[in-house]
């Protein structure tokens, strides 16, 4: 069925504007705290836009409420910015109304986590097709300073002074339960990586999750340092590559190898393991990600980097597009009269 | 034997059953029969909460009222003419509604030793003089279907379900309906079952004929055709005409439609009809929660759809913060509220008006919006045109509140032709020439609508107040004044795109009803039977209730006493006190019924009784 939308999906696109980084710049200043990790996501967002052929026109950045959320203000193209924990079915009537967007989401830990938890897991099940960017900082940043659902135990926040009793979420593990078709995770010192799987994030069909480790710098100040600084990550962590053992550590030469279904290091040193016997990452297979994503907060393994798990499975939105596309093609379809009608009406003279 | 024919002006059946006996659909069947018949008809379904409750008890009695007429009907009706019982406890359940010397028809089949007990009958009621007051027809049906139906080797479950046509059969005799149309129905129901066609046929058919010969039948009445407009009728409820006024609303706006929506008794049938509307180009989403399906609404919109929400009390109540949001996005947004009795769950499946003022204030911050009310089943459909109507033109989320009492009672439908109905006019903005997302059509104030996908006009819109014109964040002072000012300017002048408010019945005097939403038919009849009676009162209906028509005031101003009847502790009283700064009385009922035509009548009695009458 037709109606105005048509006139603006159909318009020409403006092919001038939407190829080049700074197509993509505001003329606002960015109000992060100086140091914030936000401003890197914020300029490889923009240099993924760039690249991807997309006119600019066709992007919309849908964010909640926190510091994360502030994102779409930073970013010239279509935005909202709307209510604690409400981004993704927002987005999610977006996608379902308009496929022939790309529909991106910022969010935070406690945004995505929190108050917006049902949304999540309730997205990911439904395979809506949306990037969903979540910058965890592991702390309630804009209302300074709480705990959130991926701070850990024991850490002291304002609202914890003598420590955090709940355990926290383990987001990749989370969206992988949920059903989410694409999970990653990468952070913010590292811009290829990010650049890398939001470009990939944006390709793929469905909901694609990314879990950014940001350091907040005023109120969980190196939170991350341990996976994100040059001098500590390549001892703990491993970057997960489709196809490829899983080796890590300063010199390569650790690895990580499956005992059973129990992930164990193993040094590559010492004579007893070669590479032939590391786990060979696939990234397609959703019992080895769930794998993965539960070394997170084991302290004897290191900390997965990458892309988790790709499935490939149809979006909601294309589901819902086909459903209309078949019911449109039988007879009567858009026949408002005979719906008007009913089926038992009659005549008064 | 010889019958007599005696003439009515308006009858009041009601079928009553178990929860299985398929009483819903013998009343929904008649009151179409009635409707073809050229009568008005009004109906309520009246049902139990539980989903099958245990068989034979007393709390599992379903139950469905017509009333039908030669005059306008405007209620289910009040006292029951002619009551269908099924089994003792929907004999029990039921006597204290019916008139004096009403008729009973009853399946005696259903008064054995079990039904008794469930039913705390300590005797048989049939067979002592408990019912001595009334007409009462004891039919032993099941037995008599299943001799009928002894050839078709059905088992005893399958011929006792066909006892609902049989009793069906009976009433259509003894009120003269037409039976052709029912059988077609039937055929095209049962085409892939011919088993069940012939057994429900032959039940049918063999009610019709035993009262046609039985002696415990000797009255058979004829009420008259009613003076309608020409054209064509369906009877529909108020939900489906909620979800066809929402389809019709998006063709008529030139936009597609998307409806976001959960679950919730009694608005669920919007989302079980908008859902099956697949080949009109509709899309739904059904959300895993309340704000849920408000949010994707609201997203929706923001991508050009006519988009709305569906839901009941404690929906709306989850639903607040994202009309807040919708308010300040200035997007438009259909919300409908189905009132049912609160607080908290209260009563799911029955109607109240108890929503209007978290529907008028429910919302932290200023943040006023449109509010209308639909007056009838039928009615729902045009005021959910109107709805869009005002959504669209003003850029802002308007309430449409129904309640229980319509969403699930009918009345006949005037079918309008699509191209009968008026367009609707909606334009997206985009030139990108002196575009910005938040300046404003000077007559309405409305902004523009920039959907996502237009070249160069590239925004972003949020709930952090706006400044004006250019739409950015601003924390500033006198913006924030102006902002809030702007936004209640913007709904206070569609007080001047809405109907003014009409006075039946004298113009000035004594007293003036005011009434709102589905109680209309209840005081329209009270009205009416008071005028009647000589009685000088006058009537004002309200359709919107913010803005309010602004002839109102000078309406108040004309009377000297004013009433408002309300389901509910005096809510619009509430408002128009406020308003108005005077006194007003109310008729307050909380019950979970629907308001009765007695009850206003008494009410009004007593006020010029006060006045030593007039």
């Amino acid at each position: 069925m037709r109606s105005l939308i048509n006139d603006v999906i159909e318009a020409p696109a403006n092919s001038t504007i939407g190829g080049n980084v700074k197509d993509y710049k505001v003329d606002i200043d960015v109000r992060w705290c100086s140091g914030c990790g936000g401003y890197s996501i914020l300029a490889q967002s923009q240099r993924v836009m760039a690249s991807l052929g997309i006119p600019r026109e066709k992007f919309v950045f849908i964010s909640g409420i926190g510091c994360s959320s502030r994102f779409p203000y930073y970013i010239n193209v279509y935005g909202m910015h709307t209510m604690h924990g409400r981004a993704l079915p927002i987005a999610s009537g977006l996608k379902v109304a308009r496929p022939d967007l790309s529909i991106w989401v910022a969010t935070g830990d406690g945004d995505s986590l929190s108050i917006g938890g049902n949304h999540f897991i309730h997205t990911a099940r439904r395979n809506v097709d949306l990037n969903v960017l979540m910058f965890n900082n592991a702390i309630y940043g804009m209302t300074k300073g709480q705990y959130s659902p991926t701070s850990l135990k024991g850490q002291l926040t304002k609202s914890s002074p003598l420590g955090v009793l709940d355990d926290p979420f383990n987001p990749a593990a989370l969206a992988i339960g949920a059903g989410a078709s694409f999970v990653a995770r990468c952070y913010d010192r590292d811009p290829q990586m990010m650049q890398k799987i939001f470009e990939r994030a944006a390709k793929h069909v469905g909901f694609a999750f990314v879990e950014v480790y940001t350091n907040c710098v005023i109120f969980n100040d190196g939170a991350f340092d341990l996976f994100t600084k040059k001098e500590t990550r390549k001892e703990h962590t491993v970057e997960l590559q489709h196809g490829k053992p899983l080796v890590f550590g300063n010199n390569d030469d650790k690895g990580v190898k499956l005992d059973g279904v129990t992930p164990v290091v193993v040094s590559l040193n010492d004579g007893s393991h070669s590479i032939d016997d590391l786990l060979v990452y696939n990234e397609n297979d959703t019992s080895l990600a769930f794998i993965m994503a539960n070394m997170t907060y084991n302290s004897n393994l290191p900390r997965p980097m990458g892309v988790f798990q790709v499935l490939s499975r149809q979006s909601y939105n294309q589901r819902v597009v086909e459903q209309l596309k078949y019911y449109e093609s039988l007879p009567g379809a858009n026949d408002l009269d005979k719906l008007l009608l009913g089926e038992d009406s009659w005549e008064i003279e | 034997m010889e019958k007599k024919i005696q003439q009515l002006k308006e009858a009041t059946i009601r079928f009553a059953g178990d929860s299985g006996d398929g009483m819903q659909l013998a009343g929904k069947l008649f009151s179409n029969a009635s409707g073809i018949f050229g009568n008005d008809v009004n109906t309520f379904p009246d049902y139990p909460s539980e989903i099958r409750a245990p068989e034979g008890t007393l709390y599992g009695v379903s139950a469905y009222q017509v009333q039908f007429g030669s005059n306008l009907i405007h209620t289910h009706g009040n006292k029951i003419d002619a009551l269908v019982a099924m089994n003792a406890s929907s004999l029990s359940v039921n006597l204290p509604k019916l008139k004096e010397n009403a008729i009973i028809i009853v399946n005696s089949d259903g008064f054995n030793d079990k039904n008794l007990k469930l039913a705390k009958y300590e005797k048989n009621p049939l067979l002592d003089d408990t019912l001595k007051k009334y007409k009462l027809i004891a039919i032993n049906m099941e037995s008599i279907v299943a001799e009928k139906l002894s050839h078709l080797s059905l088992s005893p479950k399958e011929t006792a379900r066909t006892k609902n046509f049989f009793a069906l059969g009976i009433v259509y005799w003894l009120y003269g309906r037409a039976t052709k149309h029912t059988e077609k129905w039937l055929q095209q129901k049962f085409a892939k079952n011919p088993k069940y066609l012939e057994a429900n046929i032959i039940a049918f058919k063999a009610g019709w004929s035993y009262a046609a010969e039985s002696e415990l039948l000797p009255i058979q009445y004829q009420v008259g055709t009613a003076k309608l407009e020409s054209g064509t009728y369906r009877n529909i409820t108020g939900n489906e005409a909620v979800a066809l006024g929402l389809t019709i609303a998006a063709r008529k706006a030139n936009l597609p439609l998307f409806l976001g929506s959960y679950p919730i008794t009694p608005a669920t049938e919007i989302l079980h009809h908008i859902s099956g509307y697949k080949k009109y180009g509709v899309k739904h989403l059904q959300a895993e929660d309340e704000i849920a399906g408000i949010a994707s609404a609201i997203g929706a919109s923001f991508g050009g759809y006519l988009a709305a929400t569906t839901t009941s009390g404690p929906g709306l109540s989850l639903k607040v913060e994202s009309i807040g949001l919708a308010i300040i996005l200035e997007l438009p947004l259909i919300v409908v509220d189905v009132q049912r009795g609160g607080p908290s769950t209260g009563l799911p499946t029955k109607p109240e008006q108890a929503d209007l003022l978290m529907a008028m204030f429910g919302r932290h911050g200023e943040a006023p919006l449109p509010i209308i009310a639909a007056k009838s089943a039928s009615d729902c459909f045009f005021m959910t045109l109107e709805a869009a109507r005002l959504a669209t033109k003003y850029m802002t989320p308007v309430i449409l509140l129904t309640d229980g009492y319509l969403a699930q009672g009918t009345n006949p439908f005037k079918v309008p032709k699509l191209s009968d109905l008026p367009d609707i006019p909606v334009k997206f903005a985009t030139d990108p020439e002196g575009f910005q997302p938040y300046m404003r059509d000077e007559k309405t104030l409305a902004r523009p609508w920039a959907i996502p996908g237009t070249p160069n006009l590239e925004h972003t819109i949020g709930g952090l107040e706006k400044k004006d014109i250019s739409g950015i964040v601003s924390q500033g002072p006198d913006n924030h004044q102006r902002m809030v000012e702007l936004r209640a300017k913007k709904i206070e002048g569609i007080v001047n795109d809405i109907p003014l408010a009409t006075v039946e019945g004298e113009q000035s005097g004594d007293l003036l009803i005011i009434g709102w939403g589905g109680t209309y038919g209840a005081i329209k009849d009270a009205f009416d039977t008071l005028r009647g009676e000589g009685k000088k009162i006058s009537f004002c209906h309200l359709t919107h209730l913010n803005p309010l028509p602004k002839n109102l005031g000078e309406i108040l101003s004309n009377f000297e006493r004013i009433l408002v009847p309300e389901l509910n502790m005096g809510q619009l009283k509430f408002l128009l006190q406020a308003k108005f700064l005077r006194p007003i009385l109310g008729l307050n009922k909380v019950q979970g019924t629907p308001l009765q035509e007695f009850e206003v009548v008494e009410k009004v009695l007593e006020l010029l009784n006060e006045k030593g009458g007039n």
